[in-house]
């Protein structure tokens, strides 16, 4: 943001997606550029989900291309997409909480070593080292990086979940709903997190209905309504009474 | 998963960010959460964490203590060394079983896979030494048939599960309908095969009821096979120190215990059981990796089966059919939660032993052996008790960070 680079490293144009007789998403269209923290808001059913799940290959869009680091991923597998850069946070987590930190930030990429010479076994105490240095890098501390994640709170669930997406050197950062469930001390870690992420020149995009996150974090707010694109405000421009009324279709009626 | 148990006891401490305390920023959250003390975890939290790690090896050893004082018999290398051939049909069942209960799941067709495998296995072993194939190679082809189709139940198992999405329980329960369906259409509707010829039968007893070393009185220490020509006196007081099915099976625990511990696989098996999504999510091909794990669940089975064949020298399709839920029951016994994530293969073993231990203990306390079924369900019970009391620990440390 300090430093506007013209080249988006996300570009989503037109994509349309339809479940059934229903259109999710209606020709959206969104550009994220480096560094910048950008909130998607909307009602519940505005298409926000179907449309980051598009992008992080869970959907894949009906019409139009989506655009990273200058490759076509439109239709590329989820797990191509997290090996390309986007890593995606979503609002359950997706970590397995029978395990250790360095087990999920290794998720499904264990490192191995040999025993013996000869036989392929996990390398926990390298995972949990590497682990260890990303979670520092966050300003997290963990007691014990063997704790199975049951034991740990949400927002250190949270910076794990964040940790992991940093660690495979993330070119982009989705966040679903990344301060529900969240205390409010948490909820401010977690912010701390996003900023984090944006002083790293990592761009983030955050899915959230709660608008002092949004206000405090985010360079840019884009609303959707009924799989549309609706709004597409900096932070200068933006307020909360602005944003409700796009996010309700007030605007709408006005004009 | 042992470091586990320790690090959970360490204190809790909380985390202070600098950048998480400027909360005047934002109005409604200025009235922050009272400051928590730190929170250190309690001795009896700790003692108590620790039983329920351990309990189940104090069990079995009680147990063992217990039969050795009260029964008569019980405490001879003679009789351990029956327990465990007995036991390693459990221990088998159990072994796959541990794998499919970590992710979640549940097989009920195991046990009577054990019985397909072994009449297939003696069928095949019988009808090609009857058409004068050699006894060596008729075993060797006999048994690679036996474990061939123990893999057909898992297969489909997998795919049912994995792919079609059917519920373990469901599809498993219809497998076991349809394997024990085919265990009796292969015997003619028979209970056993057991006509193999003498020269075969002969073949499988030195390994089925054979051992490594033996240990014989008036005789000395013998390797390989039981020496020819012995007493009737020493046949009685003959030491199976090594009994071959053990030394196949203990090889068979150790391979089982280091894969779920120590590799990806092992690793992936839990993050199935943990967070099937989170897995996915993650880039783990999930369905592939069911569809291994019933196939591995079936080929102990298989092993089981075909071990019935060397034992018994004859196929039985219900071979496997009681084993079953002492196989779930030794699984649970042994600490793996039946919701998936948790769980070892050294805790399965001991599970296993357990129930070995009890069947034989009581008939020698000449209690009736229907008892057997009354303490095993008791332990069972106990066993989810206490893998309650552990989930609620952990959760009370998450609560206080």
């Amino acid at each position: 943001m300090n430093n506007p680079d013209p080249q988006p490293i996300l570009e989503v144009q037109q994509i349309s997606k339809y479940f059934g007789g229903l259109t999710a998403l209606d020709k959206a269209s969104l550009a994220v550029y480096p560094g910048e923290v950008v909130a998607l808001l909307g009602d519940n059913g505005a298409g926000k989900s179907t449309l980051i799940k598009c992008i992080s290959g869970v959907h894949k869009p009906d019409e139009g291309v989506i655009m990273f680091d200058g490759r076509d991923v439109g239709h590329a597998p989820p797990a191509a997409i997290r090996e390309m850069g986007i890593e995606t946070i979503y609002q359950d987590l997706a970590l397995a909480e029978n395990l250790d930190v360095g087990a999920n930030v290794f998720l499904g990429k264990e490192v191995k070593k040999r025993l013996f010479g000869l036989l392929p076994v996990t390398d926990d105490d390298y995972m949990r080292t590497e682990a260890a240095k990303v979670l520092d890098r966050l300003d997290i501390h963990i007691p014990s990086l063997k704790q199975k994640l049951v034991s740990l709170s949400g927002g250190q669930r949270q910076a794990v979940a964040i940790a992991r997406a940093l660690y495979w050197d993330a070119k982009l950062v989705i966040m679903d709903e990344p301060t529900a469930a969240l205390g409010v001390p948490e909820q401010r870690k977690v912010l701390a997190l996003v900023k984090s992420l944006r002083e790293q020149n990592i761009p983030v995009i955050i899915i959230s209905h709660t608008m002092q996150d949004v206000m405090e974090v985010a360079d840019r707010m884009i609303v959707m309504r009924r799989g549309k694109l609706v709004a597409n405000l900096p932070r200068a421009e933006a307020t909360v009474d602005l944003l409700v009324k796009h996010i309700i279709g007030a605007t709408e009626i006005e004009t | 998963m042992n470091h586990h148990s320790r690090a959970r006891l360490r204190p809790a401490v909380r985390i202070v960010d600098p950048r998480a305390i400027d909360q005047d920023r934002i109005p409604y959250m200025s009235t922050a959460a009272p400051a928590q003390p730190p929170v250190t975890i309690s001795n009896r939290d700790r003692t108590i964490n620790l039983l329920t790690q351990i309990w189940s090896w104090l069990f079995l050893i009680g147990l063992i203590a217990f039969f050795s004082f009260a029964g008569e018999g019980f405490f001879s290398i003679r009789n351990f060394g029956n327990i465990l051939v007995s036991g390693t049909l459990i221990i088998l069942m159990a072994l796959g079983q541990t794998f499919v209960i970590i992710t979640g799941g549940i097989d009920l067709s195991i046990g009577w896979t054990v019985g397909l495998s072994s009449v297939v296995t003696a069928r095949v072993m019988r009808d090609l030494s009857d058409g004068g194939v050699e006894v060596i190679p008729a075993i060797l082809i006999g048994v690679v048939f036996g474990l061939l189709v123990a893999l057909i139940p898992g297969i489909v198992n997998g795919i049912l599960i994995a792919r079609i999405r059917i519920p373990p329980f469901i599809a498993t329960l219809g497998m076991f309908g349809i394997v024990r369906g085919a265990a009796f259409l292969l015997t003619d509707g028979q209970n056993v095969i057991g006509n193999i010829d003498s020269s075969v039968r002969d073949v499988l007893r030195l390994v089925g009821n054979g051992s490594l070393l033996y240990n014989i009185p008036d005789f000395g220490i013998a390797w390989l096979s039981q020496p020819p020509d012995l007493t009737r006196e020493q046949l009685r007081a003959l030491q199976r120190l090594a009994p071959y099915p053990v030394l196949i099976v203990a090889v068979i625990i150790v391979i089982m215990a280091f894969v779920l511990a120590r590799t990806q696989f092992g690793r992936h098996t839990y993050a199935i059981g943990g967070n099937a999504e989170a897995a996915r999510r993650a880039g783990i091909n999930v369905s592939r990796h069911l569809i291994t794990i019933y196939i591995i669940s079936a080929l102990m089975a298989g092993i089981a089966g075909v071990l019935h064949v060397f034992r018994f020298t004859a196929g039985a399709p219900q071979a496997g059919e009681s084993a079953l839920l002492d196989s779930v029951a030794a699984v649970v016994i042994g600490g793996t939660s039946l919701f998936g994530g948790e769980g070892r293969i050294s805790g399965s073993v001991v599970g296993a032993l357990i129930i070995a231990v009890l069947g034989t203990g009581l008939v020698i306390l000449n209690i009736d052996a229907l008892w057997q079924f009354v303490i095993v369900g008791c332990i069972i019970i106990v066993a989810v008790l206490v893998n309650q009391v552990q989930s609620y620990l952990e959760n009370r440390q998450a609560h206080h960070e």
